[in-house]
């Protein structure tokens, strides 16, 4: 039995929030809430994203909810802004979804900038990032691998920078890490990327890199087998920041032995 | 009197409370927030807060997103 245990008194804190598991889960595109149940467990997320959504008048509404598969005393619920294209709608849901939750402040801000590569717009999401920081909300916030950007988000007060990968959805992986390792290098706050992740490999460079966390859907959602996809984003993420802290060995340009040169018969 | 509820017009009976809409609806003891006029109704004020000519109401709850 390995009673190895490196990840114990590494937590990742949010806005005051402890958690052992660096790995946030999605909770679109899934069949049905029992398969959103079993991947989000097998992934080991202690923080869910969700959405916030008109109700649809005249029909059945005894529809099972999705707070019922995922109950906001087992998890850290981050309502999202998805599909807002201005401040003043990300703010507005951001406020629907505290009075939803019962008070509950942490949000995960979006401010997209086109329908066809879900970019931030980032002149939208400094402006909703303001606003809902000067109202009280601890705010995670999406955004662009641009370093300077994330300073300023991080000087606005967001709890958390969530800069992309690649688009969301896009399923290519790391597609900058020097900016990640710069944002990560000068951030005080948790650096978390956000979208674009399509394999295991993509998260654990995420977290090789130092980042504190990943968040991703459709690469566990989307894939052939979810929940065996969540169970390896898992080990990814795990794998990933044990390998950080571990610290990794220089690249060099040429071969050293790994066994004695001394002793060699002959 | 006519509101508009998520965007599509409905009428009800002056005097409507939010509760009372939400019952309507069948969202009555669910889990949703629900803004009038931009402005959040918190669940404590929906017995009290009556409807009036024109609001637009909003019900929303949460689903599955990324």
């Amino acid at each position: 039995m390995n009673h190895f245990a490196p990840a114990a008194d590494d937590l990742l804190t949010v806005a005051g929030r402890t958690f052992h598991s660096r790995l946030l889960t999605g909770t679109g595109k899934y069949k049905d809430f029992d398969e959103t149940r079993r991947a989000t467990e097998a992934a080991g997320a202690q923080i869910v994203t969700l959405a916030i959504r008109r109700v649809n008048i005249g029909q059945d509404a005894s529809q099972p909810n999705l707070l019922d598969a995922l109950p906001p005393d087992r998890f850290t619920l981050l309502p999202n802004t998805a599909g807002c294209y201005t401040a003043d709608d990300a703010v507005r849901t951001c406020r629907l979804a505290r009075e939803l939750l019962d008070g509950h402040n942490l949000v995960k801000l979006e401010v997209l900038g086109d329908e066809r590569t879900l970019y931030p717009d980032v002149v939208q999401t400094l402006a909703a990032a303001e606003k809902l920081v000067a109202d009280g909300f601890d705010v995670m916030v999406y955004t662009s691998d641009d370093p300077i950007l994330a300073r300023r988000l991080e000087e606005i007060g967001c709890a958390a920078i969530m800069p992309l990968a690649a688009p969301i959805g896009s399923g290519l992986g790391i597609q900058n890490r020097y900016n990640l390792l710069e944002i990560v290098e000068n951030a005080k706050v948790p650096v978390i990327v956000d979208a674009g992740v399509g394999t295991a490999s993509d998260a654990s460079i995420a977290m090789e890199l130092g980042c504190d966390g990943v968040l991703m859907n459709t690469a566990i959602a989307g894939a052939k087998d979810p929940v065996l996809m969540a169970h390896a984003m898992k080990l990814a993420v795990e794998a990933g920041r044990a390998a950080f802290r571990a610290g990794r060995i220089p690249r060099k340009r040429f071969a050293s032995a790994s066994s004695p040169v001394d002793g060699l018969v002959g | 009197m006519l509101i508009t509820l998520n965007g599509d017009a409905r009428d009800c009976a002056p005097g409507t409370s939010v509760s009372a809409l939400l019952d309507d609806a069948g969202y009555a003891g669910k889990r949703v927030a629900v803004e009038v006029n931009l402005e959040i109704v918190p669940r404590s004020a929906h017995a009290t807060h009556l409807l009036a000519e024109g609001d637009r109401v909003e019900i929303v709850h949460a689903i599955g997103g990324g």
